[in-house]
């Protein structure tokens, strides 16, 4: 897994230099789904991606909206718009997140000239009419409710799957307020896409686990950056234990 | 052997059974063992594994935030309380998002007393929900080392 700062995927421009290490994996076929899931829980993004893998998609998990955008280089406008340009499906995304909500992501990629059209699709733990309102207002194609079920993804899986067999001509049937949609992969775009390394890659370096020991050691280092990037973290343990000796007098020091 | 195997496959769903009946897990725990295969054996295991590190640090933040007596930033204990009843809801923790729950009015109340007391049940909820995985997971390596395959545990 590339620990470059919460993204589990390398993009295409970076593979060629690179050469990942001994793996040899073929390009993205450009029929196969290529999902970027955006949220700032490191579980619900091992989750996603996990759901999303089981349906045959390729998966980019980052942990912000500022990490979406960069990835898919809306962000700065020195990017090349063919040079870089990623092949992504459908967006998913979190509502809540510091920094950037999914809205406002949702709004940033809207107003994106290459990636409006990509779907986008929110989810959320709390289930508040006006925010889903919001959402597909600004042109989510849909919205989730968390805890995600493989019934959900599937589910997106399936309308996704029908745009990208066929070629430019079928557009999608949308639900009636949202515009219409192509999601064809462009024929002009003939370097392959980037592909995402699996997490069980990085399994090569270390003898396997078992669900025991996985279970009662400390955290699997490849994932350390993205936990650091996720939460606002305390290297040690101890004040919890420290803290909880001063919670049960309050007030006495 | 097979009686040995047959036995610890009768412990393994009878434990299973009595976690949901319980309460500690829900249908979202089903979910998650649904997802993982051959190809992904211990993808349930990781997922728990990075979960208790996120209650943890949560639960850290948020007795640290507790501690500023008299400044007590409630926005912030609330937001950690968030983020941990949405981790809790995606691996099945059902008590633990419970109590989150309750934590979060009690946050929004800026009621002092009730926040420190829910974080000590969520301290100990956590950690027993972790000791009893615990136990599940050695039950399965129990019966993976005497030659048995861990049952699908039909809850309904």
């Amino acid at each position: 897994m590339a620990s470059d700062g919460g993204v589990s995927c390398l993009r295409r421009s970076e593979m060629m230099s690179v050469g990942i290490g001994g793996i040899d994996s073929p390009p993205l076929d450009v029929d196969e789904v290529h999902v970027l899931a955006v949220d700032d829980s490191l579980v619900d993004r091992i989750v996603i991606e996990r759901l999303l893998r089981i349906t045959s998609c390729k998966v980019t998990a980052v942990d912000s909206g500022w990490r979406a955008l960069e990835f898919l280089g809306i962000d700065n406008e020195k990017a090349s718009a063919e040079l870089d340009r990623l092949k992504v499906d459908l967006i998913i995304t979190d509502y809540c997140m510091p920094g950037m909500t999914g809205y406002e992501l949702l709004k940033k990629i809207k107003e994106s000239s290459s990636f409006r059209q990509v779907p986008v699709v929110i989810m959320s733990s709390e289930n508040v009419i006006t925010r889903i309102d919001r959402c597909l207002e600004e042109g989510a194609e849909d919205f989730l409710l968390k805890p995600v079920k493989l019934a959900d993804v599937k589910r997106l899986r399936n309308y996704l799957a029908r745009d990208v067999k066929h070629s430019n001509g079928n557009k999608r049937k949308l639900p009636k307020d949202s515009p219409p949609l192509t999601l064809s992969p462009d024929s002009s775009d003939s370097s392959p896409p980037p592909s995402t390394l699996s997490p069980d890659s990085s399994d090569s370096s270390s003898p396997p686990l078992s669900p025991v020991e996985i279970f009662s050691s400390p955290l699997l280092s490849p994932l350390d950056d993205e936990v650091d990037d996720v939460l606002t973290s305390s290297p040690e343990s101890t004040p919890s234990l420290v803290r909880r000796q001063k919670m049960r007098s309050p007030g006495l020091d | 052997m097979d009686a040995h195997v047959a036995q610890l496959q009768m412990q393994y769903r009878n434990y299973i059974l009595s976690l949901y009946q319980q309460g500690f897990l829900d249908d979202q725990f089903t979910e998650l063992k649904s997802l993982q295969d051959d190809g992904s054996p211990d993808f349930v295991a990781e997922v728990l594994s990075l979960f208790f590190d996120d209650c943890v640090k949560l639960v850290g933040n948020m007795a640290r935030a507790l501690d500023q007596i008299g400044t007590v930033d409630f926005c912030q204990v609330g937001a950690n309380v968030h983020q941990l009843k949405g981790s809790s809801s995606s691996v099945g923790a059902k008590r633990v998002k419970g109590l989150c729950i309750n934590f979060k009015e009690l946050c929004e109340a800026k009621n002092y007393e009730g926040c420190v007391r829910c974080l000590q049940q969520v301290d100990i909820e956590y950690k027993t929900l972790k000791a009893k995985l615990q136990d599940m997971f050695n039950l399965e390596k129990q019966i993976v080392q005497a030659g048995g395959i861990v049952p699908q545990v039909d809850i309904n």
